[in-house]
């Protein structure tokens, strides 16, 4: 009933607020709605007419003038009690008239489309929602046609059309990306067996794939695709040809696995590349497009990672750790909604009832200083037990590392030892993580914290891996480059020694070329460093499957099947079933990426490996999850700004640029393979380019540009501009939180006074509240409760009201704006009650919510 | 099954669709979800909008609402009646303001109606503890549960008339890392 009465309400207030702004613009449109609609057709059939006779545009304007001033007497006519005086004011000069109404019915059209667009976000009911927006859609449609005059009309119109098929072809569009979303029901699934903080992870993995896909359509059509196609076929040259010697075992399982023999003269890797500057008849720059997209791909991820990063900034609203509403954010925003899994509800259950008790114990006893030193040591003796192992662990590589480059020397090496360096990093990330989670049950943070914690430790680990990885495989690339220089003496005579033997044979046909397969070649070491990454990426994607299987399935198997015959409870007791790792896997993929990021330059196949892994990572971690995990002991909600992930991949991504950039900048590429071969640097490529296939001025401004004098200045331009616009964000942090520290005091000093006045003066208070009339007592609920119904809406009257006020999309402009707009002024005016702590429940209380005239604005005065 | 094009008429999806933050196919999937709950009550056509109306019973099984601890006050405010019964609307409404493109200003009001349990627009104590009951599964003792509700009200209570009014809400809750 009383929702029944509030929608009618509702109704009523919108039909008024309507009609009161449609009097205002069209100055005296009569009151009820249907003959406001006849007024529309009649301007509709006007507006028709009009670009139909296009040609006879004078008379028609003075037809329409003539017949707008009929109207306009017919109106007055109708209702003269609302606004004679105007109307005689305005049959004066017409002309003038036709205008500015036009404008106002203009603005009026607009604000309606405005209102349209943000139907969704108004809390009423839907049966009100699709009335207004007939109401609202007939309404542009009937003036929309009338607007805009002579010739403008027609553009209009025009306009307008254009505007409505954009729309619908915009959601159109909408409703084909959201489409094409893949995984969303599976997502959904999880999240809701699982609580949103798993399911962030596949969100995550969602959007690398993305990610990937993109690199992988740069590399694969713009590199390989070409370079397959128009370049030199296979066997044509030494640096596409397996070499005579490993011919026997080119084509041996263990050696395709070790990504050697066939697969290492292929197009996955750097070497394949030839180092001719076009190929093809589409004349297609090969090297130069190589180097593009090596560039490019950082580009892109870097663009991708910052962008997604900015957007999430934005709509984190929340500072996180404001300590005013602990409380009331436990009872009001601790259930997960995504819940819909009796198990996962229960441990919810669980962690809020516990959470609740330790707040209020915290409550209770909040000075209890034993216990925070405690805390404090058992903190800090985790952190030193943490760094022992991350120290271990870095040895440990280094330890490996060292002995494999013994092992590299040696002949006849097995298989164990040609691995190890992966295997112990495998081995390491696969069991310091839990270890660490262990050690950090030490310290008792809130899960969310905690997995920061445990996120940062774990990338630490995997950091000092992958650089002791690389200083390993630069010492490598070292000796390679020390090589080469004798091989490639050694080349040289051998090619001029077959030269001059099919001379001296006396031949003068042109000697029978040398078969590329027996011409010596040098290390490569770009193409080693490719196949290194591939190996390390393929070795990681099994161990994690493997871990998933044996981790989690076989021990939930186990689990589940033998505790029928067994000593105790394994459900409950000792091994249990898994729990998702959030922070394993999100970093698992960061660092994957990472790996990606490095290698891809060196072998350009190595990003299509990666979306292979992904794609079948998500099925198999989605089976997994569902079939043999379960759902976290202390649940808790992913926030919705989750760049700390992002952060992560950002560090990551830069890291894995250092590496890269290094190797293009200072090393010289090999001379016998890859694009680049022949030249003293990599990035040579672009000069050459620049010199041979642009004008002579281009090339100018190129070594202008390129001038140091130029880029240091530019560089502290840059720094500098950093260091204002980070002065300038650190001036409205402290802003804010001087307001915050603000409304902080206002609001204690209003609560005091307050406490005083209920307890020094009753009398007083009882006094007021006799001398309030009835009749006010009965109106103030109402509008309370208007108020209340219409308050998200309010911007949009007062927007009619005020000419030049913007309707932004969203009412109650967003949630800063809100949180920095207090009207403590409001707090004032409100009348002291009786009773602050004890309330009437149930009971209205008239004087309860204070009528302010900010809030009241958009309203006017009470309409009875 | 009928045709897409046979449930609603194009108009009313285009209508839908600028009053629900949903794309024309998940109304669509929605429509199907609403009318899978009670297969003989919901006709096929919902072109000449049938009064269909689907008991809380059924409202209530959803996977989506089993397990909320506040599925009856969400799915009374959202019906039309109050008594949680709802038309294919209000269940579109429902979903609307629940899915993640609604946005916060929007959720925040309909999150304060749903703790709002008797209905006087105004979060008053026995809401309150209303709330943390139906959060702990009464596992508190009610000497914890005054002392939470007081705490909360102590907290978020701005113009201190001892009960939280929505724009105590919405200032409180637009600044919660969780609220989503």
């Amino acid at each position: 009933e009383k929702d029944k009465e509030d929608e009618s309400k509702e109704e009523n207030s919108s039909s008024q607020q309507n009609r009161a702004s449609r009097r205002k613009s069209l100055q005296k449109k009569p009151g009820d709605g249907k003959k406001a609609g006849e007024e529309g057709s009649r301007q509709r059939e006007r507006g028709k007419k009009a670009p139909t006779k296009d040609q006879k545009e004078s008379e028609n304007k003075e037809r329409k003038t003539n017949k707008k001033g009929k109207e306009e007497e017919n109106k007055q006519k109708k209702d003269r009690k609302n606004s004679t005086s105007s109307a005689s004011s305005n049959s004066s000069d017409e002309e003038s008239l036709s205008e500015e109404e036009l404008a106002m019915l203009m603005e009026q059209v607009e604000q309606k489309k405005k209102l349209i667009s943000t139907m969704r976000n108004k809390p009423w009911r839907m049966v009100k929602k699709l009335s207004v927006l007939r109401e609202a859609q007939a309404f542009v449609e009937k003036f929309e046609g009338a607007l805009g005059k002579g010739k403008g009309k027609k553009l209009y119109a025009y306009k307008m059309m254009m505007a409505k098929k954009w729309v619908k072809f915009k959601r159109d569009f909408d409703n084909f990306k959201t489409q094409c979303i893949p995984w969303e029901m599976k997502i959904k699934e999880v999240e809701s067996h699982f609580g949103s903080s798993v399911a962030s992870y596949f969100i995550f993995l969602r959007w690398m794939y993305g990610v990937n896909l993109v690199l992988f359509g740069l590399i694969f059509g713009l590199v390989i695709i070409p370079e397959v196609l128009m370049g030199m076929p296979y066997g044509s040259m030494p640096r596409k040809t397996v070499p005579r010697a490993e011919q026997a075992t080119a084509m041996d399982f263990s050696v395709l696995w070790d990504f050697e023999g066939y697969i290492k003269y292929s197009a996955l890797f750097y070497g394949y590349y030839n180092n001719q500057r076009t190929i093809g008849w589409l004349k297609y720059r090969l090297p130069m497009a190589y180097f593009m997209v090596g560039i490019s791909v950082f580009g892109y991820s870097l663009m991708v990672v910052i962008r997604s990063m900015a957007r999430n900034a934005n709509e984190s609203t929340a500072d996180g750790d404001d300590d005013n509403f602990v409380f009331s954010w436990k009872m009001f925003t601790s259930w997960d909604y995504l819940i819909g899994n009796p198990e996962t509800a229960d441990n919810k259950f669980a962690s809020i009832t516990t959470s609740f008790k330790e707040s209020i114990v915290d409550e209770q006893e909040s000075n209890k200083d034993e216990n925070i030193h405690l805390r404090r040591f058992l903190r800090v003796l985790a952190n030193v037990l943490i760094i022992c192992c991350l120290c271990g662990s870095g040895y440990l590589i280094y330890f490996v590392v060292k002995r494999s480059q013994t092992f590299s020397k040696m002949q006849n090496v097995g298989w164990y030892e040609r691995n190890e360096v992966e295997i112990v990093m495998s081995l390491l990330g696969m069991f310091c993580p839990p270890l660490f989670e262990t050690i950090a049950a030490l310290e008792n943070y809130h899960p969310r914290i905690g997995l920061k914690w445990q996120l940062g430790r774990i990338f630490a680990l995997f950091l000092g891996n992958l650089y002791t990885f690389l200083l390993a495989l630069m010492d490598d690339v070292n000796e390679k480059l020390a090589e080469e220089d004798v091989v490639k003496n050694i080349t040289r005579w051998t090619l001029l020694g077959h030269h001059n033997s099919s001379v001296e044979n006396g031949s003068t046909a042109t000697p029978p070329p040398l078969d590329p397969a027996d011409v010596p070649r040098g290390p490569c070491w770009e193409t080693t460093v490719g196949i290194e990454f591939v190996r390390l990426t393929v070795s990681d994607i099994l161990v994690t499957y493997i871990t998933i299987l044996v981790g989690d399935f076989i021990r939930a198997c186990f689990v589940r099947f033998v505790n029928y015959c067994w000593c105790w409870d394994l459900e409950a007791g000792f091994p249990s079933y898994a729990e998702f790792d959030i922070s394993g896997n999100v970093l698992g993929l960061v660092f994957n990426q990472g790996m990606i990021w490095m290698g891809s330059f060196y072998a350009p196949g190595l990003v299509g490996v990666n979306v292979l892994r992904l794609l079948t990572s998500m099925y198999f971690q989605c089976w997994a999850v569902m079939s043999s995990n379960v759902p976290h002991e202390r649940v808790f909600k992913a926030s919705k700004s989750n760049n700390f992930y992002m952060g992560l991949l950002l560090l990551i991504l830069f890291l894995s640029l250092l590496p890269v950039a290094y190797t293009i900048m200072s090393l010289p590429p090999s001379f016998d393979c890859g694009p680049f071969s022949g030249k003293k640097r990599m990035y040579e490529v672009i000069q050459e380019t620049i010199e041979l296939d642009f004008p002579l001025f281009v090339a100018k401004i190129f070594s202008y540009v390129a001038n140091p004098g130029l880029i240091i200045p530019a560089i502290l331009l840059m720094v500098l501009a950093i260091y204002y616009l980070n002065a300038v964000a650190e001036a409205y942090q402290r802003a804010n939180t001087e307001l915050k520290k603000k409304m902080q005091m206002q609001r204690e000093e209003e609560k005091n006074k307050r406490n005083n006045k209920a307890s020094t003066n009753p009398m007083l208070q009882d006094l007021e509240d006799l001398l309030t009339p009835g009749t006010k007592s009965e109106s103030h609920p109402k509008q309370a409760e208007d108020k209340k119904t219409e308050s998200p809406t309010r911007t949009s009257p007062v927007g009619k009201h005020r000419k030049a006020a913007p309707l932004n999309g969203i009412p109650m402009t967003g949630g800063r704006g809100a949180a920095f707009t207090p009207p403590p002024h409001m707090f004032m005016r409100q009348p002291p009650t009786l009773g602050v702590w004890a309330p009437y429940p149930g009971q209205p209380r008239p004087r309860g919510h204070p009528p302010g005239p900010v809030l009241g604005r958009g309203r006017g005065q009470p309409r009875y | 099954m009928g045709n897409k094009q046979t449930i609603f008429t194009p108009e009313q999806l285009d209508a839908y669709q600028d009053c629900t933050f949903f794309t024309r196919k998940e109304i669509l999937r929605l429509f199907y979800r609403y009318r899978d709950l009670a297969p003989q009550l919901v006709p096929l056509d919902y072109t000449d909008k049938p009064a269909v109306t689907l008991p809380y019973e059924l409202i209530a099984g959803m996977p989506e609402l089993k397990d909320n601890p506040f599925r009856q006050r969400i799915a009374e405010v959202f019906s039309e009646d109050g008594d949680g019964n709802l038309t294919l609307d209000d269940f579109l409404d429902m979903f609307s303001v629940l899915s993640e493109m609604a946005p916060r200003d929007l959720k925040a009001y309909y999150a304060f109606k749903i703790y709002d349990f008797n209905n006087d627009d105004y979060i008053c104590k026995s809401d309150l503890e209303k709330t943390v009951n139906k959060l702990t599964r009464n596992e508190l003792t009610p000497e914890e549960v005054r002392l939470a509700c007081e705490k909360v009200i102590y907290e978020a209570d701005a113009d201190n008339d001892g009960k939280l009014s929505l724009e105590d809400f919405q200032q409180m809750i637009i600044r919660a890392p969780d609220f989503l």
